[in-house]
């Protein structure tokens, strides 16, 4: 898996563009109700890679050297360093960011599935209170190589600044590098990725699940586990898209 | 003045016997309405048990009394049954018979045993058999941590109980307790003997390690660990329900009473008022005392309600470190002054 | 005696047969008993389990077992519209259900550029800092309870109730406001409530000066709590153990003051308390001085609250634009954050919660070993969580 790594980078921008060229497509497809919400979201989108804060670009700099040729890519999102990580490199890129970040502290380890959720074909419509989210895969902002990531935090009680890390975990054998021994806090955070998304952690100490009972089958987080209670019976969101009394909206007029 | 027919010693027995089974839930009654009723909930702002019944929250005690004998009996599975059933009576009896020998009057004492104090002292310590009985009974392991802690905790404590005793008993010259009473009422001090010489003035050293190993032996706050609500849910008792649990109530506020009342009897004079005498003093003498013993618990129960609980360990070094040696400090003094001022 | 499905288990057989055997019966055959405290118990605030194994009443291991509550927040959250999350988050940590709201929220706002007006934006944060006086004073009480003196707990759930009575004025929710909108807020402050609320936090100021008096003084509360459950600095962090549990560890970092700007915080005046040692009673001693920051906090936000309008322009069907963002905040209980992903629908794709509390007990099964029973009660007590928050 870490050799194909050098060639990552590359398919992530096209694959971007892409993203971005659905997501308005995916907004069509929406409810009508949806029209109104159109330009307002639409002016501060398309920002993702601007210049960065110096102080970030700084602090990047300095995790970059550490690290070496493990970054594959990195952005500012919203003030935060997000940076993602060859999956070799990721336990590595823990040991650089506690040492040469001075981040001491854990905040999270998580995983994602950036698949979108299956839908059963001529089901749409019905539920309208259900976010509609594209069909293709996008991959946030430091792009993916495929469908899991795992991605974590961590931050510096000193400095006061944070790193948000990500690597790619391969589908067919969904494992990375195990933190406890960086942070012994990662316990229980990987335990809970290892039951929520199947991605094991080598080198964890006892992996075993955190919430679910023993004999719970299956991965629950993975957006193809299909959440039972919403497939049989809409939520009764539908308040949210009908229009106010006396609101003379333009889809009002539609209606009527 | 004396009841004027003569009555066969089986009938006494049946009436003082009756008395004291009498005394018993009602001085749990007593104390619970009065103390963990009233002057908790005004003590904590609580709202519940001043409600019920209108005027004060006097249902509240009657209402709790119901919904006890209302609840089912649960034993579990696992429990050893006859032991489980009996160790309730056990914790009972032990407060029964520490009330045969305290003297509420010159006359109004069910038995005048010439060694009182040890009596009740010895029996009081019975209610620990009851209480591991429990534990082990109970096949639950918290209620056999709970049952370990308070058999350890009532031995370690009995000893201080007993050396503040010892220095009354010194001065007083006697182990009855009519006789310890009245030695308070004829007692001078300082050449005074207006009100007597209640042995709080010279036995306050005494009188203190009473109170302290008094609450322990009650289990009550600062050395409550064997009930521990808060990490062991309530110990021993935590399978019993209902009746069973009532029973265990009762015992604990009742020995809290007779605990008092000894502490009242040893310390404050007793049922004695100096300068009364004969009948008028049988008639006043429950009345005093009661007045005595109230005090006492007000105290006791005060320091229940806002003391935060000792670990295990620190209860034993108490014990063994502090009031062990105290107390054979204030006896080997008492003796001094006892030989050295007749 | 299968070993491998039970959770967790494997490392200690004897643990292992217990819970195998759901019913607890008492085991003499070896010199460990296994004790199981909770799911129900007491001294856990919920349905935390912690199965100990003990020598004596001292503990040789322990292991929380979590999930009793769990209501897999993460997962709903996909299939609902931000405004519907909410809901969700509000019950989390639910004795401080608004300070959930506002990190979720102002995540959202920043993804979609919108910025809260400013009076929002100062209510918001008085809101925040009452719920936090909510939830540690009735922490201030209830370690008590934790050491067995019963009073002071009642205490602190009479005297929360005027700051619930405060957040139900303001918001209509006693325990779950949902007040926050993206954008603002549903709603301006109730006539009289400015007042009401300056006399509520007079009577707090002079509540935590009895917990003062009858607790942090006490000989024997001191003897329970000094130099028990020791966390190093380094350590707790590492642990992700945070809020005034770190800084009860001499850790000086308060997102409020060190974070990224948010809320009115910026703009006033705090002091972050610290303490050296680390232990239970650094715990409670940080939180008491916290309490009366949170007071004063509150009094000078009250003296500072700028007048205008509390809702931002905002659509009304809320479409957040594709982008990931992280916020984090500083909540009664320690860091609650959010790792948004949204792909521009009108719900989030992906959102990660991270509580306080998790993190915190998490340092459990290194932090119980070697203590009596009794300063385990202790501990849990004083790390205080909320198992809403453990479990989400």
């Amino acid at each position: 898996m870490a050799d194909e790594t050098p060639e990552v980078g590359a398919p992530d921008a096209p694959e971007e563009a892409a993203a971005e060229a659905e997501t308005p497509v995916a907004e069509a497809e929406a409810p009508e109700a949806a029209v109104e919400a159109e330009p307002k979201p639409a002016e501060p989108a398309p920002e993702p890679e601007p210049e960065l804060d110096p102080e970030i670009e700084a602090r990047f700099a300095r995790f970059e050297a550490g690290l070496g040729d493990g970054v594959i890519d990195h952005a500012e999102s919203h003030g935060t360093l997000v940076v993602r990580v060859r999956p070799d490199a990721w336990k590595r890129a823990a040991e650089v960011a506690r040492a040469d970040l001075d981040c001491d502290y854990l905040s999270f380890i998580a995983g994602m599935d950036w698949m979108p959720a299956p839908k059963t074909p001529g089901d749409e419509g019905t539920d309208t209170s259900a976010p509609v989210q594209p069909d293709t895969m996008t991959f946030g902002v430091t792009g993916s190589k495929g469908r899991f990531q795992v991605f974590a935090h961590a931050q510096s009680t000193t400095k006061h600044w944070g790193i948000t890390l990500k690597t790619d975990v391969d589908e067919a054998a969904p494992a990375v590098d195990s933190w406890v021994s960086v942070y012994p806090g990662a316990d229980w955070h990987e335990r809970e990725c290892w039951e929520m998304y199947g991605i094991d952690f080598t080198g964890h100490p006892k992996i075993r699940p955190l919430y679910l009972p023993a004999e719970f089958e299956g991965n629950p987080l993975r957006k193809d586990f299909a959440l039972i209670a919403r497939e049989v019976k809409p939520w009764p969101g539908l308040v949210d898209v009908e229009p106010m009394p006396g609101d003379d909206t333009p889809e009002d007029e539609g209606a009527a | 003045m004396t009841l004027a027919l003569e009555i066969g010693w089986g009938t006494t027995l049946a009436i003082k016997t009756l008395i004291v089974l009498m005394i018993i839930p009602l001085g749990a009654l007593i104390l619970g309405y009065t103390f963990l009723l009233k002057m908790m909930s005004h003590m904590q702002s609580r709202l519940g048990p001043m409600d019920p019944g209108g005027f004060h929250g006097w249902f509240q005690l009657v209402g709790d009394g119901i919904k006890f004998l209302q609840k089912e009996d649960i034993m579990p599975d696992e429990a050893d049954r006859r032991v489980f059933a009996l160790a309730p009576a056990i914790v009972v009896i032990s407060t029964f018979l520490i009330f045969l020998v305290i003297p509420t009057g010159p006359r109004l004492v069910v038995q005048h045993l010439d060694v009182g104090v040890f009596y009740a002292l010895a029996v009081s310590s019975l209610s620990v058999v009851g209480v591991l009985m429990a534990g082990w009974a109970s096949a639950n392991k918290f209620a056999l941590i709970g049952a370990l802690r308070a058999a350890a905790q009532l031995i370690a404590y009995e000893l201080p109980l007993l050396l503040a005793v010892v220095g009354v008993v010194i001065q007083a010259g006697t182990m009855n307790l009519n006789g310890i009473v009245i030695a308070q009422a004829n007692g001078s001090i300082f050449g005074m003997d207006f009100f007597g010489n209640p042995f709080i003035l010279t036995q306050i050293v005494g009188f203190v390690l009473f109170l302290i190993a008094a609450q322990a032996e009650l289990t009550q706050t600062p050395f409550d660990m064997p009930v521990a609500e808060s990490e062991l849910v309530a110990g021993y008792m935590v399978e019993y329900t209902g009746f069973r649990f009532l029973f265990f109530f009762i015992g604990e506020f009742g020995t809290a009473f007779a605990f008092a009342a000894l502490a009242a009897t040893l310390y404050l004079g007793g049922y004695a008022i100096p300068g009364v005498n004969g009948g008028l003093a049988d008639l006043l003498g429950p009345i005093v005392l009661f007045v005595k013993l109230m005090a006492v618990a007000f105290f006791m129960f005060w320091v229940r309600f806002t003391y935060p609980r000792l670990r295990e360990d620190q209860l034993q070094a108490i014990a063994w470190k502090y009031l062990i040696p105290i107390g054979l400090l204030n006896i080997i003094a008492t003796a001094i002054i006892k030989v050295a001022v007749p | 005696m299968t070993t491998t499905e039970t959770p967790g288990f494997e490392v200690d057989p004897a643990l292992h047969r217990t819970l195998e055997n759901a019913r607890v019966n008492v085991e003499l055959d070896n010199g460990d008993m296994i004790l199981n405290l909770g799911p129900q118990h007491p001294a856990t605030h919920g349905t935390l389990r912690l199965v100990v194994r003990l020598d004596g009443e001292r503990v040789v291991a322990a292991d929380p077992v979590i999930g009793y509550m769990h209501r897999g927040y993460e997962k709903l959250s996909e299939f609902r519209t931000y405004p519907q999350i909410t809901t969700l988050i509000n019950r989390i940590d639910w004795l401080s259900s608004f300070a959930n709201e506002v990190p979720f929220v102002s995540g959202a706002e920043q993804l979609m550029g919108v910025e809260a007006p400013p009076r929002a934006q100062w209510i918001r944060t008085i809101l925040t800092e009452l719920s936090r006086i909510a939830t540690i004073y009735l922490f201030l009480g209830e370690m008590g309870l934790q050491v067995g003196a019963l009073t002071p707990a009642f205490w602190g759930f009479r005297d929360r109730e005027l700051v619930l009575n405060l957040i139900e004025g303001a918001t209509g929710g006693r325990f779950h406001p949902n007040f926050n909108r993206i954008g603002g807020l549903k709603d301006d402050l109730p006539w009289g409530w400015i007042s009401e609320c300056r006399a509520t936090m007079d009577k707090i100021l002079k509540g935590c000066d009895d917990f003062e008096d009858v607790l942090v003084g006490n000989e024997i509360f001191e003897a329970r709590t000094r130099g028990i459950g020791i966390i190093p600095g380094e350590l707790g962090a590492a642990y992700g153990v945070s809020g005034a549990n770190l800084r009860a560890s001499g850790v000086d970092w308060d997102l409020r003051r060190d974070g990224k700007p948010y809320l009115a915080y910026p703009e006033i005046d705090f002091k972050v308390w610290t303490h050296p040692d680390g232990d239970s009673f650094a715990r409670y001693w940080v939180r008491l001085q916290e309490t009366r920051e949170a007071v004063r906090m509150v009094i000078q936000l009250l003296d500072g609250l700028p007048a205008g309008s509390i809702m931002a322009k905002v659509p009304r069907i809320i479409k957040v634009p594709e982008g990931e963002v992280w916020v984090e905040v500083e909540n009664p209980l320690g860091q609650m954050g959010y790792y948004i992903v949204s792909k521009g629908a009108t719900g989030p794709f992906r959102v990660k919660i991270r509580s306080a509390s998790f993190s915190n007990v998490s340092i459990l099964p290194w932090l119980l070993r070697g203590v009596y029973v009794p300063d385990v009660i202790t501990i849990m007590g004083s790390l205080y969580f909320i198992l809403g928050d453990i479990d989400r």
